[in-house]
């Protein structure tokens, strides 16, 4: 079921009229007639998890915004989208900027923002001209500034480019970066939903969570809850990258399986060169790293579908996380001990350097990494990484140091024996690969 | 809820009651002793400092009361603020040592090896931390990040290679000066203090942020290799200074008759301390660079230094090694007993405080304190 790139294949969608057409806005007009409050509760009642990577209930994050009376709240759309193998947010801005835009506005309404923010990365040069035309031709159609339709709510759109950090997409310093500072996360508490930008109560939320107020509004909660799984509801898109035949973004459905996901010719299209899998990393870079054959079947045997649940089935022992949709695929080919080691450099070039574990841990760990792939490792070095990740872990003021920390301890944890071979082969290392081993292809016998 | 009513909280099987809104580090710092975990960022006389060094994680093993679920990691003690009816575990936590050992490896990780000559050893907080929950060797096998040096006035010596990034400097120059003229440039492991484009720090206050800096990385350009710390002592020492913002009130560095260097007065806890007139004890870079003649001053006595250092020794009066030690703690501590920081006749020979350096022609030698 498509519901966000329902109408991403018609000419010209962009473009206001072609929009309204194809009956968007109409959202927004239904939104107008009800109370916020009950734009909160349907989207309570829609169960719709954030799309950024954590999946916090996106109703019970709006309903904790405080209300005092006589401060101005606001709405941050979190745009900066650099997660490595995460590119969803910037396709939905790019063609349907318009749905995006429509979301926005129900969504300010719904939290009685009259300024709402796009936070958007630097690098993704040319979305900002695309959004702010759309939301120019927004306002002249009546769809924002004061007075909106005679409800009487006025609202401003902002578009604000990022200078290009990672860390400027965890959301207190996103704040922060939006306030002109430099980025450094803030210390919770307090919340943004407290305190955020300027100090006023503030939502911080995804593109794609924005982007699915609109279809929640006009379908209804209840509906909406009832597409997907479990307490995975609605549909998620996933950017599918790698070794694939046919990588781009993809909206599923939450009982989609990986393996159909992976193979059929829908959506990825299977491993191209006749090669075989090795590893897939199913949420954008941060996310543990996992071998084939736990990827693609749970531990009790079930097929792992592509949702929450699922993919976090067996914690990180055996299971990994949606994440942000970030579906990055290797095939035999690729070196896991490299893969990680270039992890670890976006890692170190990204840490604001605030706090001591990630600044001094996330440098030493691609140190280290580098002279295993390199062939001038030592086997204390691996126990080493192992320590130093454990230790980086929870340890940190925002996500950025677990992030470091997991596809470090989920290579080792998973493909311990290539890190050896490295270590023991160390000029064969530089020539070949270490190939598949024992991570088997599902579409081989399994092991 | 009343202004008046206090919240119970528990460390390390202590419990006291404090004010709401106290962060779990106060509290700590009531109850003193070792429960009082270790600080390198936090620092209570600076609005917004902390939470960055990590070296202050407990462990919250009852929320509140009300929601008694543990918190699921280590929180940083100095920005978290106490619940009615928390408990918090410190040095009696399994998991608080490691984190603090893994912590103290972080920060000394990239920290030059160069105390034998760093103005700030003896009073250097990361040595305190380093002897308390450092590792005896290094497990890193790399160079250590180096920055090219900087200029940054006449008075304030900057190493960069030695900052830990602690902010308290930043801070400082945000409360004290009318502009802050330095900040941290750049990011992550190459993120450095400076000012921007070779400017010097320049105003009537900045001086404090050699006393704020928990390492060697800020010291003062008047008294660079002068002396070692610990063979200075410290006498408490007043004036009537000029600037209305200023409290006048210092401690004096000297060795025989010469006065080598003038600080703010600190505390137990390494911070400038209050002055008798109720503010914090920040003094005017006059006082600090200017004043190094005893007639500049009215003596008042010996200082009392309370803080766990080497600087402590350095005593005119004998309070060595006793300083904040009370032996109900041991009863209460259940299982552990706790740790004290450095005491420097138990590991050195050198620097008895019954041999008067003073006394000492020259450079003091090893043979002096056999004899």
């Amino acid at each position: 079921m498509k519901l966000l790139l329902e109408k991403a294949h018609i000419e010209g969608i962009h473009h206001y009229e072609v929009y309204r057409k194809n009956g968007g806005y109409s959202s927004v007009e239904k939104a107008l007639k009800m109370a916020p409050e009950d734009i909160v509760e349907e989207v309570k009642k829609s169960g719709l998890r954030g799309r950024g990577g954590a999946g916090f209930p996106t109703g019970m994050k709006w309903s904790f915004l405080a209300k005092p009376e006589g401060v101005p709240r606001h709405l941050v759309c979190n745009a900066d989208e650099s997660e490595p193998g995460t590119f969803k947010d910037r396709y939905l801005m790019e063609f349907l900027p318009h749905l995006f835009i429509e979301g926005m506005i129900i969504s300010s309404f719904a939290l009685g923002s009259n300024t709402s923010y796009i936070y958007i990365r630097g690098e993704y040069a040319w979305i900002p001209d695309i959004l702010e035309k759309a939301i120019a031709e927004a306002k002249e159609n009546g769809w924002l500034g004061k007075n909106i339709k005679g409800t009487g709510f006025d609202c401003e759109i902002y578009v604000q480019r990022g200078g290009g950090a990672y860390i400027c997409g965890e959301e207190t310093a996103l704040i922060e970066s939006l306030e002109g500072k430099r980025g450094n996360p803030r210390i919770k508490p307090p919340f943004p939903a407290v305190q955020g930008l300027w100090m006023r109560p503030t939502v911080v939320n995804n593109v794609e969570t924005i982007a699915a107020i609109g279809p929640i509004i006009t379908m209804g909660g209840e509906e909406y809850a009832k597409l997907g799984v479990g307490r995975s509801t609605g549909t998620k898109l996933i950017s599918a990258c790698g070794n694939i035949n046919k990588p781009g973004v993809y909206e599923i459905d939450f009982n989609l399986s990986v393996e159909e996901f992976i193979y059929s010719d829908e959506y990825c299209g299977g491993i191209p060169n006749g090669k075989k899998m090795k590893a897939c990393i199913p949420g954008g870079s941060s996310v543990p790293i996992v071998p084939t054959n736990l990827l693609l079947h749970e531990s009790n045997g079930n097929k792992r579908l592509m949702n929450y649940e699922s993919l976090s089935e067996g914690g990180f022992q055996t299971g990994t996380m949606l994440g942000s949709g970030g579906f990055i695929v290797l095939d035999e080919d690729q070196c896991v001990v490299r893969h990680t080691m270039s992890l670890a450099r976006f890692y170190n070039h990204e840490s604001c350097g605030q706090c001591s574990p990630c600044r001094e841990g996330t440098g030493w760990m691609y140190k280290i990494l580098k002279n295993i792939e390199y062939g001038k490792g030592k086997m204390e070095d691996i126990d080493l990484l192992w320590d130093i990740q454990r230790r980086i872990e929870g340890n940190t003021i925002c996500p950025l140091g677990d992030a470091a920390a997991w596809p470090v301890a989920a290579a080792i944890r998973h493909f311990r024996d290539e890190f050896e071979w490295h270590v023991l082969h160390p000029e064969e290392a530089q020539t070949r690969n270490f190939g598949l081993a024992h991570y088997a292809d599902a579409l081989s016998p399994v092991v | 809820m009343s202004e008046q009513q206090l919240f119970k909280v528990t460390i390390d099987n202590i419990t006291i009651e404090v004010a709401p809104g106290t962060s779990i580090l106060e509290a700590a710092r009531k109850v003193g002793g070792a429960v009082a975990p270790p600080t390198m960022c936090y620092y209570s006389k600076l609005e917004g400092s902390g939470g960055k060094c990590r070296t202050c994680l407990v462990e919250v093993s009852k929320g509140s009361e009300k929601d008694p679920r543990p918190m699921p990691k280590l929180v940083a003690s100095c920005r978290t603020t106490v619940m009615d009816g928390m408990e918090v575990k410190n040095i009696t936590s399994e998991k608080v040592p490691d984190a603090r050992a893994g912590v103290t490896e972080f920060l000394l990780l990239n920290h030059p090896l160069d105390c034998p000559v760093c103005d700030q050893a003896g009073e250097c907080h990361l040595q305190d931390l380093g002897y308390e929950h450092g590792r005896e060797g290094t497990r890193t096998e790399f160079p250590r990040r180096t920055f090219a040096p900087e200029d940054i006035g006449p008075y304030i010596q900057l190493h960069m290679n030695r900052c830990i990034l602690c902010y308290r400097c930043v801070y400082t120059a945000e409360q004290l000066t009318e502009k802050r003229e330095h900040g941290v440039l750049d990011r992550g492991d190459h993120s450095r203090i400076s000012t921007c484009i070779q400017n010097a720090l320049d105003n009537e206050f900045i001086g404090n942020v050699i006393d704020v800096c928990p390492v060697g990385a800020l010291t003062d350009k008047t008294f660079r290799f002068k002396n070692r710390v610990w063979f200075t002592k410290p006498l408490e020492a007043h004036r009537n200074c000029s600037n209305p913002k200023c409290c006048g009130e210092v401690r004096l560095w000297m060795r025989g008759a010469e006065v080598f260097r003038v600080t703010a007065r600190k505390d137990e806890w390494g911070e400038v301390a209050t002055a008798s007139n109720g503010t914090t004890g920040w003094i005017c870079n006059e006082c600090r660079f200017e004043k190094k003649e005893t007639k500049d001053w009215v003596i008042e006595g010996p200082s009392n230094i309370n803080r766990h250092s080497v600087i402590a020794q350095g005593h005119y009066a004998g309070t060595v090694g006793s300083a904040g030690k009370s032996e109900k703690l041991i009863d209460k501590v259940i299982g552990k007993e706790p740790l004290y920081t450095l005491d420097i006749h138990q590991v050195s020979e050198v620097n008895q405080p019954n041999v008067h350096l003073d006394r000492i022609a020259g450079p003091a030698h090893s043979d002096d304190f056999k004899q």
